[in-house]
């Protein structure tokens, strides 16, 4: 008996944290994947206004991104309070849209260059005026296919202030 | 008492937690997928082409103007009622002979539109209004399309339109050479015909 005895006083074996690692590991590649990387780098407000006739957006090497909103409130100073288009990272006049538009449509690989399409993200907040020129640019550049970029959710819900 | 090493810190308990954290964020984050409302803009017109005539009967004017407020065939309407207000426009199918209707429900008054093929939905913005509003109209009028060609699919296909250009959509690219794809097209594209989208945006007024 005394011989079974002698065997329980010695320490608890410490618990491996080996697998602790691969825990942080697979938070990290979680994130990694599901995070959406900006393109663009805003220097606008732009929050999308919610839809429910949505539908996915083509894949973003067929997409062109014009963003309009106020600028933000660090800009504000250069550019003013009133509705801006921002093309790429830097804010533009209407007059370079169509400029803007041709220039990617010809950086696209040639078979997909009719498939292009123009997402048009706007801040919720703003006029439609400036939407109106953008969009009249577009026809004139013959980029015709557009996307009002929305978020999918009640519609009605963009009503109440 | 012998000599004892220092007891370790257990940490097991922290891969738990880790999980926790874990389970916690794959249930919250919603990933964000870029969606959006599908349009097309008219090509630019040249001078010398004027516009074809369209019945006024066969138009449907939506007017918002800069407070934000409806005017729906010269009357006030709220944003809820807009979409009910097209449905019945579009349904009406009021048309007489190869300009009836075969499929259309709605009341046939001759003073409404012919077909759904003939009837144009015009959105007029001023200027002033904001996007908000303007993305809600929109977004009710497509809707009315919406509702009519999944009422139709439901009838033809007991389907759907929804689900079916989802589908249609989501094939896989290898086997679109197969009849069954073949067929879905050709009913997704026969719904459309029979309803199709004719939302014209003239240019807005200045306020």
């Amino acid at each position: 008996m005394s011989k079974f005895k002698k065997q329980k006083s010695g320490d608890l074996p410490a618990i491996s944290t080996a697998s602790l690692p691969d825990i942080v590991f697979m938070l990290l590649f979680f994130f990694m994947v599901a995070t959406v990387m900006r393109e663009d780098e805003l220097k606008i407000e732009n929050k999308l206004p919610n839809a429910n006739q949505v539908e996915k957006l083509e894949s973003k090497n067929k997409l062109i991104y014009i963003y309009i909103g106020k600028p933000s409130a660090q800009y504000q100073k250069t550019y003013g309070v009133t509705d801006v288009i921002q093309l790429g990272d830097k804010i533009s006049t209407v007059e370079e849209v169509q400029t803007y538009v041709n220039t990617k449509r010809n950086d696209m690989p040639e078979d997909i260059q009719d498939e292009m399409m123009v997402s048009l993200k706007v801040d919720s907040g703003s006029k439609v005026g400036v939407l109106t020129d953008v969009k009249q640019e577009l026809r004139e550049a013959m980029a015709l296919k557009i996307n009002y970029t929305a978020k999918n959710g009640d519609p009605m819900r963009n009503l109440k202030k | 008492m012998a000599k004892r090493s220092a007891p370790e810190v257990n940490a097991g308990s922290m891969a738990d937690i880790a999980f926790l954290l874990l389970i916690f964020f794959l249930v919250t984050t919603t990933i964000e997928v870029d969606s959006g409302i599908q349009s097309k803009l008219p090509p630019p017109v040249p001078d010398e082409v004027t516009p074809p005539k369209i019945k006024q009967k066969n138009i449907f004017q939506v007017l918002v103007n800069q407070d934000n407020r409806l005017l729906v065939e010269n009357e006030d309407m709220e944003i809820k009622d807009l979409t009910a207000a097209a449905v019945k426009f579009l349904d009406n199918g009021g048309g007489e002979g190869p300009a009836g209707c075969a499929y259309c429900e709605g009341e046939r008054d001759p003073e409404s539109s012919d077909n759904p093929d003939k009837a144009v939905i015009s959105l007029v913005n001023d200027r002033q209004a904001t996007y908000n509003t303007y993305v809600t109209v929109y977004n009710e009028l497509v809707r009315a399309y919406t509702i009519l060609r999944n009422r139709e699919s439901n009838k033809r296909y007991n389907e759907s339109y929804e689900d079916m250009y989802l589908r249609y959509k989501e094939w896989p690219e290898t086997e679109k050479e197969t009849p069954e794809y073949e067929k879905l097209e050709e009913q997704v594209n026969l719904i459309r015909d029979l309803f199709p989208l004719k939302l014209s945006e003239a240019e807005p007024q200045e306020s």
